[in-house]
């Protein structure tokens, strides 16, 4: 078993959060991890990014030239990452901030959901990025959703547990859009 | 052991405090922060020194200062603070006092960039400052190497009263990894025999590295020579990845090598025999181990975020007999090689038989 | 507010170059780098300024300063103008350092910059922080100030006194101007700006080395909004780092 991703939006966006997330709940299934953030100036001009790679086998690059699958929520990170992504692999678009129309890639499955209104509907915008990951849980199957409840609780403090709640039910939500989109196909 | 996902940078900081160290001095630069960030909140609790000095040149020579008191003490920095760290570094070494300094390489010359780079090879393996000397250098390539590497550069910095190195990149930096956060059991210590406290009781101590005398400075040198020869005999250590039966091995160190690894376990999956070499210590560099490979017949193909330096080496150690192949990819945002630019050079010089 | 009118017809200075600023909301920096080329276009000399761009936030002057600029090291920004002010005796050399480069690892070439008198315009912006690297504590931090560096706020049995460069170097001989500014109110502001203009002419009048401190804004370090920021100057700073003159000499006195 060997997954990779690489995530992309804008700073605030929580970008880095679900990269954490899904790293986390990785190790909680005692699976090999990478997690590797983009940082310093890039993260001042406000682009946000990381790859993240699962594997049941020692994991050799952290870095991925060509992701498996790519989730992106900003228009920036579409342009900048859209060639990358491995024919047959799998495209998340948030297409509240991204023209579905900028989507060039004919050769990959898409999965384009307006996140921050679906977001919106649930509770918050801010939930957004909890949404997508959704989607690539649920297209995916990598880890389950208890490993990543259970990565919540490694990365927020005790005074933030309180919107774990709120943060998988907009897994979830994903995961069901995912769920439905599979049966489409 | 249960594994906890840490980041690179935070990794080293821990082991430092897990080691026993519990001096830091250190100026802020990137992309090395976390690492004077994580003890100026954790040395506080543990009755530890956090200092941020003035400058670098302050830093190193703070090292110098608690180290000569016995203690074990830290610097680390980016490529501008560890030019300036070198005189320091050269005295640390001619008077014999142990310290570990960290270089989480960003990019050069001048201000460069903030990205991984491994520009600071020749700087870190042929001493940067002025003199006859050497420092050990480890080269980490994982989370768990930040961890145990910092145990062992304590370790021979004490072993052999000598500055180690600790040569990582602003991505094993900033990446995280599980970590078993394992305490590595090293052999004992010579006892510190050599410590300024004050000379109660006994005949007054010195250290220094100034020989004026005649004849003086040669013997000093020479034995700092027969030190320098017992580190190259017992501290080598390479990691060898499929290489049996490899007809190409990838000799690389730090983050290339892991991407490297990546590129070569696709190459077996499509039936090529390639191999991996990674210099975990680049001061003392396994030229034996190259030397060998070169004698089987192998060819090579060294790879480095840099337009070329440690491929001196490998051709160094592998003679005339091998071909040597070399793929750099001088730093620059967004610039690190994929598996998949590593793979093409694979194919490029994977030997024809 | 019909001051603020004002200044937003005037016309760009012709020493600074017409691009959008990459400085954060709120960030001081890009009006000091207009009120340097104000002055600069004052005197009429922007195609004989060379600048001297530090290492901090402001090393990007060399994009919005319309003049010949040379980057030097961390802190080296005197020594490399002292150069530039033998080679080239007739131009106008300046420098425009952060705190953690003209405080910290600067110290050295300040202090013996000023000390030589060497007729050199240092413009230092004072944001009691490092703002490249993220927000560490910088010798101008004050006590009780949190940094990524100072976790539990500044103290000073372990870090010393935040420093008062402009006090500290007005009693040099070679000083022949040393003030202090900010730019949180368009009274300051104006203040300052006379202030810059000044440190500028002790240099064209060959008097000695001009020095101004200008308190300014870090809002994305502090946690701050552009606002509270701004606020975080007059309430924080200037209590603690008055605004004035230290020391103006008026003409060149040879002890
Ligand atoms: C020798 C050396 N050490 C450290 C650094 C990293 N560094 C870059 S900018 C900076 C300081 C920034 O702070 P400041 O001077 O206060 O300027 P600001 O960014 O706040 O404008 C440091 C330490 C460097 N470039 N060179
Ligand atoms: S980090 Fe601070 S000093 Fe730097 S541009 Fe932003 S507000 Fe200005």
């Amino acid at each position: 078993m060997y997954h990779d991703v690489t995530m992309a939006g804008f700073g605030g966006q929580g970008i880095l959060l679900i990269g954490n997330l899904l790293a986390e709940a990785a190790l909680a299934e005692g699976l090999h991890v990478t997690y590797l953030p983009s940082y310093g100036v890039e993260m001042r001009g406000g682009s946000a990014n990381c790859t993240v790679v699962i594997s049941d086998q020692e994991i050799g690059s952290p870095a991925v030239g060509s992701p498996r699958a790519l989730l992106v929520m900003s228009r920036p990170a579409l342009s900048r990452f859209q060639a990358s992504v491995k024919p047959g692999g799998l495209l998340i678009v948030n297409t509240s901030l991204i023209e579905p129309a900028e989507v060039e890639r004919r050769d990959v499955e898409l999965l384009a959901y307006p996140l921050n209104q679906i977001a919106l509907e649930l509770s918050h915008q801010r939930l957004a990025n909890m949404v997508a990951l959704g989607l690539y849980l649920g297209r995916t199957r990598v880890v389950g959703l208890e490993s990543i409840e259970h990565g919540f609780a490694e990365l927020l403090s005790e005074k933030n547990r309180v919107f774990i709640p709120q943060n998988v039910a907009a897994i979830q939500k994903g995961m069901a859009l995912a769920a439905e989109a599979g049966g489409k196909s | 052991m249960k594994k906890k996902l840490v980041k690179g940078n935070e990794a080293l900081a821990q082991a430092a405090i897990e080691a026993g160290c519990r001096f830091y001095f250190g100026y802020p630069i990137t992309p090395q922060n976390d690492i004077p960030e994580y003890l100026a909140r954790e040395f506080p609790k543990l009755g530890g020194t956090f200092l941020q000095a003035e400058s670098e040149i302050g830093s190193i020579n703070m090292v110098l200062g608690a180290s000569a008191a016995g203690m074990r003490a830290m610097t680390s920095s980016s490529g501008p603070g560890i030019s300036l760290m070198q005189e320091g570094l050269s005295y640390l070494a001619g008077s014999e006092i142990p310290a570990v300094v960290v270089n989480v390489q960003r990019s050069g010359p001048g201000l460069g960039g903030i990205s991984p780079s491994q520009g600071d090879y020749f700087q870190a393996t042929r001493g940067g400052g002025h003199g006859d000397y050497r420092t050990p250098v480890l080269a980490p390539a994982s989370v768990q190497e930040m961890w145990d590497l910092t145990f062992l550069a304590f370790d021979l910095a004490d072993r052999y009263r000598n500055p180690v190195v600790i040569l990582a990149d602003a991505m094993l930096g900033q990446m995280k990894e599980p970590l078993e956060m394992r305490k590595p059991e090293l052999p004992p210590l010579p006892a510190k025999d050599w410590i300024l406290e004050g000379c109660q009781g006994r005949d007054k101590r010195l250290l220094k590295s100034l020989y004026l005398g005649e004849g003086e400075l040669e013997k000093h040198c020479w034995r700092l020579w027969a030190k320098y020869e017992e580190i190259k005999k017992k501290e080598v250590r390479c990691e060898a990845y499929r290489i049996e039966d490899a007809e190409l091995v990838v000799v690389a160190f730090g983050s290339p090598a892991r991407i490297a690894k990546g590129a070569i376990m696709e190459a077996r999956e499509q039936g090529l025999k390639v191999g991996l070499l990674r210099p975990i210590t680049l001061y003392p560099y396994p030229e034996k181990e190259l030397a060998d490979l070169a004698d089987q017949g192998k060819t090579f193909l060294v790879t480095e975020l840099n337009v070329g330096q440690m491929v001196e080496d490998v051709r160094m150690a592998a003679g005339r007999r091998a071909e040597v192949h070399f793929y750099g990819r001088p730093p620059g945002a967004g610039s690190l090689p994929s598996p998949e630019d590593i793979l093409h050079e694979i194919r490029e010089t994977y030997p024809a038989r | 507010m019909s001051e603020t009118a004002e200044k937003l017809l005037n016309p760009r200075p012709e020493s600074l170059v017409d691009i959008p600023t990459h400085f954060c909301p709120g960030c001081h920096h890009g009006i000091v780098h207009r009120l340097v080329a104000e002055a600069i276009d004052h005197f009429g000399l922007r195609e004989k300024a060379i600048g001297v761009a530090c290492v901090g936030c402001s090393v990007f002057l060399y994009n919005y300063l319309n003049t010949d600029v040379v980057e030097a090291p961390h802190g080296r920004a005197p020594a490399v103008a002292t150069g530039l002010r033998r080679a080239l005796p007739d131009r106008l050399i300046y420098t425009y350092q952060g705190d953690g480069d003209l405080a910290a690892i600067g110290t050295s070439e300040i202090i013996h910059a000023a000390n030589r008198g060497e007729p050199i315009t240092v413009v230092f912006v004072n944001n009691t922080t490092y703002g490249m690297t993220g927000g560490q504590m910088a010798p101008t931090t004050l006590l009780g100030q949190k940094t990524t560096t100072s976790p539990y706020g500044r103290d000073f049995h372990q870090a010393g006194y935040p420093i008062k460069m402009a006090e500290f170097l007005a009693p040099l001989e070679g000083v022949a101007f040393s003030a202090r500014g900010a730019v949180d109110r368009v009274a300051n502001l104006k203040r300052t700006r006379k202030l810059i203009f000044r440190a500028f002419e002790v240099q064209v009048q060959r008097l000695g080395f001009g020095f101004v401190e200008v308190l300014s804004a870090c809002p994305t370090n502090w946690g701050m909004t552009p606002i509270e920021a701004a606020k975080r100057v007059e309430e924080e700073m200037i209590p603690y780092f008055p605004l004035g003159i230290f020391k103006e000499r008026k003409e060149a006195d040879h002890l």
